[in-house]
């Protein structure tokens, strides 16, 4: 028997219809669009990418960024399952589901990016496929991590539709997915950072450094905790739940001793490297660089103290916090510092925007279908859903 | 439900509970590091010894462009306009459709030719053919290779995915992509391998009217460098045209220009197969300072000590998976038969 009794997930129903739902529609639709123009016209059609800055918002943001945020489920599983941290076992589907969306969605973008989408097959197919390549790593783990995610959740579709014998026979092998749950996001998390080696000096040397695949596995992990903070701040709101703060308190414990681990190895790479200097240079990418870090030592002056972890806004805050810095380091390496010459520049265009937007819309769209009709949050205790209604 | 009890419970036993987590997951990274053989750097590649390549000297250049026309002519290229009336090619950069192009240094008064103060100079941007290029290491599926023999950096747009990866890796910036096609390729110059079995060599050396552009073995091409960089600026010597390594000889007499003392593409990146000579600094004509360090070779240092073999992935997978069994088994993941969880 269960040594730790939580409520188990329950749909949380009510109505899909209304007005987040529809704008979450209308955006879908808008992307939907512009990717048909897209497909027809190319890329130049609706984007302004050039060959200075070749990856721009759908490849940095979408894919890269996206990904990131959607660390919350292998984050917690971390916790849970090789930590042994069972009592926040409750914040395991949903997390899960965040990164689900988030992935998927990222892995569908990518496809929208890619000028020869049709022999996106190569990179499985050896013969094609070259190990050398980042991107190969990248590419072939993040697929292999979508596919074994939907299997992980697939327990919450088979009780919905009340399939308990698929159901006891998945958890018997459950085990190895949640393995590999945890170790393909390490991977290419870790890869992502990886990516910017090769580029060489057109990345500047506050962002260039042979540590980059420990400072982004470091840094998606502690996105993960971050967002799970932010999710579970907003699924309270939203569902008036209460808040669960019994678990969020020590899991943002966690998640700011692994920050301060990760500030010992950003700043101690960047001294070592002598590149600190460049941080004090009166230009855009310093400003930059401490707008970064300054979003990781936030945290730790909103939610230092137990009690103030036990403020429900200044969790949220943190959560906010946490995120910025993980983009920015992100549009930082790729984007902000990536300079590839003189006469090369880029800003999304509006297309662009509502891509990234509808993608956005998506992620919304299921996060309220799915927990509303599937087992996915936790049963609310009797008063507290006396108050709901 | 009895949340807060679990809650109130938790400390004592989680703390040994989390120590011991932190034991079995440090003991796995640990099996996972010694398992998986300290990989040995991968060092920069250098050019294969029959490389081929060519040799462009700044000082010899003129700033015709008839190497710029020819380089379209021979890869079936459409003109790109840049002036207002779209009478002629005339691009500004190389791109998805122009892979090679002679670009200017202005200075002041613009008077001298070759001088870095108020003068000019002539510098060709088209591919290096690096001894080890980034955007062979970068390419997922292969679309980039580099001969063995020949050391040309190839091509193949049927294997290409369009990720664009080695557009963003090339310190030159050389790959470019056709953006204005739904389905783009990527253009750069391939040494007009496509032309050698009619006899030809590149089209920009063929045509190149005093030499600025020659073509042949890089190591050849080397020792010419080397000998101008040694001869006395403004003295007289012989200028090869065409095909070093066994074209006709179509040599002429010029003066020595007032180099730099720098072959730029001999160290760089391991060393490139086309080469360079200037009179005003490379840095100031487009060429970026690169050590003699591949980027790639760091790249892939750094993979193949992850991946290596996959070893280092299945010692973490196995650990993972020993600590997810016990601890899944222990926590009772599934509640035998969740309540709440039938659906309508």
């Amino acid at each position: 028997m269960s040594t730790l009794h939580h409520a188990p997930p329950a749909p949380v129903g009510g109505s899909l219809f209304g007005a987040t739902t529809l704008i979450c529609g209308v955006l879908m639709t808008v992307m939907a669009a512009i990717i048909v123009v897209r497909m027809f016209f190319g890329l130049a059609s609706v984007t302004n990418l050039n060959d200075g800055y070749s990856w721009g918002l759908w490849v940095v943001g979408d894919v890269f960024i996206g990904s990131a945020l959607a660390c919350g489920g292998f984050s917690v599983a971390l916790l849970v399952y090789i930590f042994n941290q069972g009592q926040y076992h409750p914040l395991v589907r949903p997390a899960l589901l965040g990164s689900l969306f988030g992935y998927t969605l990222a892995g569908a973008a990518i496809t929208v990016d890619l000028g020869r989408w049709w022999n996106f097959w190569h990179i499985f197919w050896p013969g094609y496929f070259n190990v050398n390549s980042v991107m190969f790593e990248v590419a072939a783990c993040i697929t292999l991590y979508i596919i074994v995610m939907w299997i992980e959740f697939s327990p919450v579709f088979l009780e919905k539709l009340g399939m308990r014998e698929a159901r006891q026979k998945l958890n018997k092998v459950l085990f190895v997915f949640i393995a590999l749950g945890i170790v393909l996001p390490m991977m290419h998390q870790a890869s992502l950072g990886t990516m910017l080696v090769v580029m060489g000096g057109q990345v500047n040397p506050l962002w260039q450094t042979p540590l980059q695949p420990l400072i982004y596995l470091l840094s998606a992990i502690i996105l993960g905790y971050g967002v799970v903070l932010f999710e579970s701040c907003v699924a309270a709101s939203a569902y008036r739940r209460q808040i669960e703060l019994h678990l969020l308190n020590p899991m943002a414990r966690v998640m700011l001793g692994t920050m301060a681990f990760y500030l010992l190895v950003r700043f101690a790479d960047v001294i070592w490297r002598d590149a600190l200097p460049l941080a004090f240079q009166a230009n855009y990418v310093a400003l930059s660089f401490w707008v970064e870090n300054a979003c990781f030592i936030a945290p730790f002056l909103l939610i230092g103290s137990v009690e103030a972890r036990r403020n429900p806004a200044r969790l949220f805050l943190a959560g906010v916090a946490v995120m910025l810095s993980g983009i920015l380091l992100r549009l930082n390496g790729f984007l902000i510092a990536f300079d590839t010459g003189p006469g090369w520049s880029y800003f999304p265009s509006v297309a662009e925007l509502l891509v990234t937007l509808g993608i956005f819309a998506a992620e919304v769209f299921g996060y309220i279908y799915i927990p509303r009709r599937f087992p996915v949050l936790p049963r609310e205790p009797a008063p507290a859903r006396a108050a709901q209604a | 439900m009895d949340n807060d009890r679990s809650a109130s419970t938790a400390p004592v036993g989680n703390r040994r509970e989390f120590i011991r987590g932190c034991l079995a997951a440090g003991g796995a990274a640990l099996a996972a590091a010694t398992t998986s053989r300290p990989a040995a750097a991968r060092e920069t590649y250098q050019r294969p010894p029959e490389a081929l390549g060519l040799l462009y000297d700044a000082t010899l250049c003129i700033g015709c462009k008839a190497c710029v026309a020819a380089c379209k002519r021979a890869n079936d290229n459409p003109p790109e306009f840049s002036t207002v009336d779209k009478l002629w090619d005339t691009p500004l950069d190389t791109s998805g459709y122009t892979f090679n192009i002679i670009k200017m240094y202005r200075h002041g008064t613009m008077q001298t030719k070759d001088a870095e103060e108020n003068g000019y100079a002539f510098m060709k941007t088209s591919c290096m053919h690096c001894a080890d290029p980034s955007c062979v290491s970068a390419c997922p599926v292969t679309a980039m290779t580099k001969d063995p023999t020949t050391g040309i950096v190839a091509y193949d747009a049927e294997a290409c995915v369009g990720c664009r990866y080695c557009v963003v890796a090339c310190p030159f910036g050389i790959p470019k992509y056709q953006y204005d096609s739904p389905t783009g390729k990527i253009g750069k110059c391939e040494l007009c391998r496509h032309r050698y079995q009619d006899g030809h060599y590149s089209a920009c050396a063929e045509v190149c009217p005093t030499g600025a552009t020659l073509y042949g073995r890089t190591s050849d091409l080397l020792a010419e460098a080397k000998r101008r960089l040694a001869l006395k600026p403004g003295s007289l010597t012989t200028y090869p045209r065409g095909n070093l390594s066994g074209g006709p000889d179509q040599s002429y007499e010029g003066y020595v220009g007032n180099y730099k003392q720098h072959v730029y593409g001999e160290t760089e990146y391991g060393g490139t197969q086309v080469l360079k000579l200037s009179a005003v600094d490379f840095a100031k004509v487009g060429m970026p300072y690169l050590s003699p360090k591949s980027s790639a070779s760091t790249s892939e240092t750094i993979q193949h000590t992850l991946y290596g073999g996959l070893l280092m992935p299945f010692a973490v997978l196995g650990a993972m998976t020993y600590v997810a069994k016990r601890n899944v088994s222990r926590a009772g993941e599934a509640p035998p038969e969740a309540p709440g969880g039938e659906g309508r």
